[in-house]
């Protein structure tokens, strides 16, 4: 392929045009994004924006409670979106937030998109760091810049992800605001373009980073390909009755290897 | 061989966690949730500065301090509760005399005529002209001009933030009666949909509350109907007051009917948090979004797919094939009689007791798949019943209605006082919900027992109502 015409495909400015809202035509896609967030984020609004969908928003906590699905095209490359229901924590039982949950660790999307509220940032992060733990490719959309600056509240993005290792671009998606660079990291991570860093949650508590430290890497040794064995130690501390099923089924294992499957066979 | 291995590796992989499990202690997760917290504190100084004086957010809780007050909110509630069906009630009289015209009074005879004109025999022109095209006429007709304005209406209130304060107000109030505090915003959806309410449910954590909240769904009255109730208020309750005060007065009567299902779903709650299903009330918080100027165009787009287009769809779709049940009930006859007659005659002085009449009952029987043909069902079986000349086009035909003084005389003339339009309403809002909702609670639930449990306790409590109303009208000599 031409250098030129990639440099041209890798502007931002130019990229909108590429976007092509695909609804829920998902026959053959590249890439899998999962959208995850907080309740009343703009979490439908930013589905509906990259899809062309209209799936009904309303100012409202708790709208999805089930898989929403859509598809967009973006640089000639097909992503699936798969709306997930908003939830404050993944650490829970409710249904809701173990379909967001196993989605995100079985379903192994290629990105998670993190929706997150610019006036609410401090408590947003609960649940964007627990996701950090499951998965690596993530993208922020820091959501509600409109409201934020009406309420005079500063978010500095660079810093933010600076310390947590993965792109944040602020948006306002109900004015479409931002999406053209929020298009432009989520094609970026997928592809693998960017590498994100992600952080990873500190404990003051010796023995339980020692446990971990410990479970994970026998976790590691019979999973080889798992990218999330932090995590993984961490439920089996819980006593996590899905994730001990799924270790003994050999779920987890499993699951790696039909991905790194479908890569080699692309 | 090599299987053997690595199964007996995942077990040493479980046995360590457990035994590291036991080593940290049980209150793992909270230090974990602790952990959690402090890390994202201390990011969340790092790169988010928050202005010196909060005036920014002095509208909004301002404005929540009425919304959610003690003392106004509920009336507040009410009084907007009023203001959208007094404009619904309002509104939705001439355009549905219109739609009448055009789809019965004149595209009606066209089809019969054109029917007559390729010589279609007499029972297939009565089952596809008579029973299913008048069937859809007719909801297209009564459903479409309310929903029209019902749903952007409640689609602007749901959109600048109203609905999660009704949810507050109502909080405590579930919270008493040992149910989820948000069971109040699962209520407020079934306002729409209650199989959509019932899906709702999933953001419920606990199993037990989870339940409470699918059976009471029920009891909050869904689009289906919202017509039905605002019909009859208009044509019974109105028309007992002077004509200044008929439109107030009906609305008023349906807020009443909505407020009295929510004090039923409370009253349900408490009981089977004391007996089926004992427990006491786990805790939440609820956040309040910020207020937002609706987006009026796209409100009214979205209304208009997502649930205009949607509940008239589904409706036509089981008007269609209850018109022809509705037809061939009237039309097959046995001695001389028709099967629909036979049923009326048989469980009338059953329905008598209840202050309802065996007309009522038979539409409700017909109308299980979709509550929104109850209304075009009870006319045409009425008419048919009484033989009434002139008005459609003879038996098992769904009729024009001009306006709402039609009904009211064909509904009197088959006997119907003031008694039976409020038993209607009640028995309305208390009695099975729609196919629909009964599946999806089944599907929710994966038990038999409870989808029973909620399809029979609102009929068993409808009919108990309606007995001691009844009874207590005709004691008090009306």
């Amino acid at each position: 392929m031409n250098s030129k015409l990639d440099n041209c495909a890798n502007c931002p400015a130019h990229n909108l045009s590429n976007l092509k809202k695909l609804g829920i035509d998902m026959s053959s896609f590249d890439y899998v994004v999962a959208l995850a967030g907080n309740p009343n984020t703009g979490k439908s609004t930013v589905f509906n924006y990259l899809t062309g969908l209209k799936q009904h928003t309303g100012n409202w906590p708790g709208k999805t409670v089930t898989r929403a699905e859509g598809g967009f095209e973006y640089n000639g490359k097909k992503f699936k979106l798969v709306d997930l229901p908003g939830t404050y924590s993944l650490l829970s039982t409710s249904v809701d937030e173990e379909v967001a949950r196993d989605f995100i660790l079985f379903g192994q999307p290629d990105v998670t998109l993190i929706v997150i509220d610019a006036t609410r940032v401090e408590r947003n992060l609960n649940l964007v760091l627990q996701i950090l733990e499951i998965t690596d490719r993530v993208v922020i959309c820091l959501n509600l810049m409109d409201e934020a600056r009406r309420n005079g509240i500063e978010v500095d993005a660079r810093t933010l992800s600076k310390e947590l290792g993965v792109p944040v671009v602020p948006t306002s998606a109900r004015q479409g605001e931002g999406m053209n660079e929020l298009l432009k990291y989520i094609y970026d991570v997928a592809t693998g373009a960017y590498i994100c860093k992600p952080y990873r949650i500190k404990s003051k508590s010796k023995e339980l980073n020692e446990a971990i430290e410990r479970l994970s890497k026998e976790i590691q040794e019979e999973f080889p390909d798992l990218p999330n064995t932090r995590w993984v130690a961490l439920r089996l501390l819980e006593g996590d009755q899905t994730i001990i099923d799924a270790i003994r089924s050999g779920e987890l294992g499993n699951l790696q290897r039909q991905e790194v499957l479908q890569i080699e066979e692309s | 061989m090599n299987t053997t291995i690595t199964a007996n590796k995942k077990e040493i992989i479980i046995a360590e966690a457990n035994k590291l499990r036991w080593e940290l202690g049980e209150n793992l997760h909270d230090i974990l949730m602790e952990n959690i917290y402090e890390n994202a504190t201390e990011i969340a100084k790092k790169t988010v500065k928050y202005p010196d004086t909060k005036i920014a957010f002095s509208f909004d809780r301002q404005l929540d301090k009425i919304l959610t007050s003690k003392y106004f909110g509920f009336p507040i509630m009410f009084l907007m509760l009023g203001i959208v069906f007094w404009l619904t009630i309002q509104g939705a009289n001439y355009p549905s005399s219109l739609l009448a015209n055009l789809l019965v009074d004149t595209i009606h005879p066209l089809l019969k005529n054109f029917a007559g004109s390729i010589n279609l025999p007499w029972w297939l022109t009565g089952v596809l002209i008579d029973g299913a095209y008048l069937a859809m006429a007719w909801v297209v007709s009564v459903m479409l001009p309310p929903m029209a304005i019902f749903f952007p209406l409640y689609t602007l209130l749901e959109d600048f933030g109203y609905l999660p304060r009704v949810a507050f107000n109502m909080d405590p109030l579930y919270k008493k009666v040992g149910a989820h505090g948000r069971q109040a915003l699962t209520m407020a959806m079934g306002f729409g949909c209650n199989a959509a309410g019932v899906i709702a449910t999933r953001v419920i954590d606990s199993p037990r509350e989870r339940l409470i909240a699918i059976i009471t769904n029920n009891f909050s009255l869904c689009n289906g109907r919202w017509p039905t109730q605002i019909l009859i208020a208009t044509v019974f309750i109105g028309s007992a007051v002077p004509a200044y005060l008929a439109g107030i007065v009906s609305a008023a009567a349906v807020v009443f009917i909505a407020v009295l299902g929510i004090t039923f779903s409370l009253l349900v709650s408490w009981f089977l948090s004391r007996t089926l299903l004992k427990g006491e009330a786990s805790a939440f918080s609820l956040e309040l979004p910020p207020y937002r100027p609706p987006r009026i165009l796209q409100t009214l787009y979205t209304s208009l797919i997502d649930r205009t287009i949607f509940v008239l769809w589904r409706a036509i779709v089981f008007a269609i094939p209850a018109g022809m049940v509705i037809w061939l009930v009237a039309n097959i006859t046995i001695d001389g009689v028709s099967v629909a007659n036979h049923f009326i005659q048989w469980v009338n002085p059953v329905a008598f007791i209840f202050g309802l009449n065996g007309v009522i009952l038979l539409a409700y029987i017909i109308a299980i798949p979709a509550n929104e043909i109850v209304i075009p069902t009870i006319l045409m079986l009425t008419v048919a019943n009484l033989g009434i000349q002139g008005v459609g086009a003879g038996s098992g035909v769904m009729f024009e209605l001009e306006s709402a003084n039609d009904v009211a005389a064909i509904l009197q003339a088959g006997g119907w006082t003031l008694l039976t339009g409020i038993n209607l309403m009640l028995f309305s809002l208390l009695h099975n919900p729609c196919s629909t909702t009964i599946y999806t609670i089944y599907k929710e639930t994966k038990s038999v027992k409870w989808t029973l449990v909620s399809t029979f306790l609102p009929i068993l409590m409808g009919l108990t109502v309606t007995f001691f109303v009844t009874q207590i009208w005709r004691l008090l000599g009306n």
